[in-house]
């Protein structure tokens, strides 16, 4: 059941990402050109996301001690803005900036067969992996 | 070049929240794409299989949309701006615990002052990217 779910969830998902355009790079790069020819679009999908997340949160999720079809909520406990956070947020706005793909337009990308995309997810993979090894080198 | 598309947008990122709230709702899960994606590598023992099968879901997508909602056509990005951006991108969801969906909807939805101020640097850092390098190009 879960696993049906969680295909639906990414197909509806998936969706959302093509029909807002989020999926499209330019229209990601048109919307943090500020500077430029501004295109606001993105900002109404944040806020068109947020206004029915919200209110679900706190309504549904809130009020319930486990999830409809499992165990737990599986949440991020951690409160503190500690350094990896804001390094992580500096280092990945830089990279969504530079080419306007962020890893969900990417997966969905895939089914276009552009080579590009594939390159994209392979270095995005490689750049995860690294990330472990810089946690470890400070710990 | 971009047309501010308002109805779109709006219908699109009502079928993020939605989804996104599902799944949690159903499954308990973030729909944090970049924690999805990296949980296939560490998660435990059948903790992983949910996690293929959202990400399938995302691929499928565009093969069951209806006619007018499209992927575009081709990445006009060129190969040198693509390659470095993948690697950040990886890196810095990975340090940062999160990405867009993650942050961005999930965890301000949740009123997270982390997220927010995760979202609002990676957002600001992205603008100034996308600045310099129009810059440049000009």
């Amino acid at each position: 059941m879960q696993l049906l779910i969680s295909l639906c969830c990414g197909v509806l998902f998936g969706l959302g990402l093509m029909v807002s355009q989020m999926a499209n790079p330019e229209k990601v790069l048109n919307f943090l050109d500020i500077g430029g020819r501004w295109d606001p679009s993105l900002l109404l999908v944040m806020a068109s996301a947020l206004l029915v997340y919200i209110p679900g949160y706190f309504l549904l999720v809130k009020r319930r001690t486990k999830p409809v079809a499992a165990e737990s909520f599986y949440l991020p406990q951690k409160r503190q803005i500690d350094k990896p956070l804001l390094l992580g947020a500096v280092i990945f706005g830089s990279g969504w900036g530079l080419a306007g793909i962020c890893p969900g337009p990417a997966v969905v990308n895939l089914s276009g067969g552009d080579v590009k995309i594939f390159a994209f997810i392979v270095l995005m993979l490689a750049g995860m992996r690294c990330s472990g090894f810089i946690s470890r080198l400070k710990s | 070049m971009t047309e501010f598309t308002p109805y779109s947008a709006i219908l699109g990122g009502a079928f993020l929240g939605l989804a996104a709230l599902l799944l949690l709702v159903l499954n308990g899960r973030v729909a944090g794409i970049s924690g999805i994606i990296r949980g296939i590598f560490t998660a435990g023992d059948g903790a992983g299989s949910w996690r293929w099968f959202f990400l399938l879901g995302l691929v499928l997508a565009p093969l069951l949309a209806p006619s007018p909602v499209e992927l575009p056509e081709n990445i006009r990005v060129s190969w040198w701006l693509i390659l470095p951006a993948g690697f950040l991108v990886g890196l810095g969801s990975a340090l940062g615990a999160g990405c867009t969906s993650g942050h961005g909807i999930c965890g301000i939805g949740r009123l997270s002052g982390r997220s927010l101020t995760a979202t609002l640097t990676f957002m600001a850092t992205a603008m100034l990217v996308v600045y310099l390098i129009r810059l440049l190009m000009a």
